[in-house]
């Protein structure tokens, strides 16, 4: 029972980036993805594809260093504990950018920069130092399971937005016919920070009618 | 005149804030007032300068010679934290007015996704020591600039009307989006 509330926290509770508002860097850049790949030449990838890449990535480092940490946090004096930390989730992103290296090469162009960047990304810091530390181990990876995929959902639920409206496509699939005029905007930059800024207020509106 | 286009690149064609999106956490963290944010801005100017040299020189003296550049990301993240710790004990020793008026966002810094970025695409871009010296002056002035805008629009934002619906986050998100298209127009200037 404990297991399944830990599991479901990330997911809607507190959802990282809806209602923590944390780990924003990739959240808006790696929904702006599209129109660099297209731009550089690169392998088809879309907003979506590389939203849900960067979601399973992260899910995947997130329940790594939860369990290392949870089991490890005996024997850290507290002094010390956040470069360990730091250092326990800088091996599992080089882990997880080799294995994207030799995967899946589009999405490593695709992301760039911000699979290392992971390292820094506020939500295993936040998790790592909030959770893992305190609990035993089984609940720590259902945290950063439930962390994960909340973490993944967001950034497809954006992606799917900024993809259907600023390119008229959804994963690449034309949606609409020729008449459509993509809204541009959505896809560039600026459209990042107005569709997180929107989703925000949307689900801040749906949970507080709830409460 | 290579370095002046990465300069000039690096602060207003490609703002690190605006069309990079690195270091949006201090960015909508630490805007609400001109003062902080001017002090945070210069703050990371100055780790920025230094960090993209020391990574620059641990990876060409270091981890290419000896072959475990897959190490990168773990080597580069420990020569950030270390040198923020570093520069945050000279400051509270030379000039403890400074480190006062820094306070908090001194070791923050770390988690600053702009550093680590700014270390990276160096390496990427295969910039020699000054270039990558450059790059990393130019980034942070234009993650000071873009802060220190934003903060004086949402000091302005406290006095306006704006729907209930949109406070806190959603409003500040709209704002840096608008800043951000205001941005493109820089985009023509290489």
């Amino acid at each position: 029972m404990k297991l399944w509330k830990d599991f479901t926290n990330g997911i809607i509770k507190e959802n990282p980036t809806f209602r923590l508002v944390l780990g924003m860097c990739p959240t808006l850049a790696v929904t702006t993805a599209a129109i660099n790949g297209v731009a550089m030449g690169l392998a088809v990838t879309t907003a979506v594809f590389n939203g849900i890449g960067m979601g399973i990535a992260a899910t995947a480092v997130l329940i790594g260093s939860n369990l290392i940490i949870s089991l490890i946090n005996k024997i850290v004096p507290s002094e010390v504990r956040i470069p360990i930390y730091v250092v326990v989730i800088a091996t599992f992103v080089g882990a997880v950018e080799m294995l994207i290296k030799a995967f899946s090469p589009a999405l490593d162009s695709a992301l760039g920069i911000f699979i290392p960047l992971i390292v820094v990304n506020c939500i295993i810091l936040a998790r790592a130092e909030s959770f893992a530390s305190k609990n035993p181990p089984l609940n720590s990876i259902m945290d950063g399971l439930g962390m994960g995929i909340g973490f993944t959902l967001a950034l497809t639920f954006m992606s799917s937005i900024r993809e259907i409206l600023g390119a008229g496509t959804f994963l690449g699939m034309p949606l609409f016919g020729a008449a459509f005029e993509p809204a541009l905007i959505l896809i560039l930059p600026p459209g990042g920070f107005l569709v997180f800024g929107l989703s925000i207020a949307l689900v801040n509106k749906l949970t507080a009618k709830k409460a | 005149m290579k370095l002046v286009i990465i300069l000039l690149s690096a602060i207003f064609v490609n703002n690190f804030v605006l069309s990079r999106f690195l270091g949006i956490c201090p960015f909508l963290g630490v805007s609400k007032k001109v003062e902080t944010a001017l002090g945070m801005g210069l703050a990371v100017t100055f780790v920025m300068a230094l960090a993209s040299v020391m990574t620059w020189i641990v990876q060409y003296s270091i981890l290419e010679p000896l072959h475990i550049t897959y190490l990168q990301t773990a080597a580069f993240i420990l020569v950030i934290a270390g040198l923020v710790q570093f520069v945050e004990m000279v400051i509270k020793k030379t000039s403890p007015t400074l480190y006062q008026a820094l306070g908090v966002y001194l070791p923050l810094i770390t988690t600053n996704c702009a550093v680590l970025g700014v270390a990276i695409l160096n390496i990427e871009s295969g910039y020699n020591l000054i270039e990558t010296l450059i790059n990393g002056v130019g980034g942070a002035l234009g993650f000071t600039l873009a802060i220190v805008l934003f903060a004086g629009v949402r000091e302005r934002l406290d006095t306006a009307p704006y729907p209930k619906g949109l406070d806190g986050f959603p409003i500040a998100l709209i704002t840096a989006s608008l800043l951000s298209i205001a941005f493109f127009g820089f985009s023509g200037l290489l």
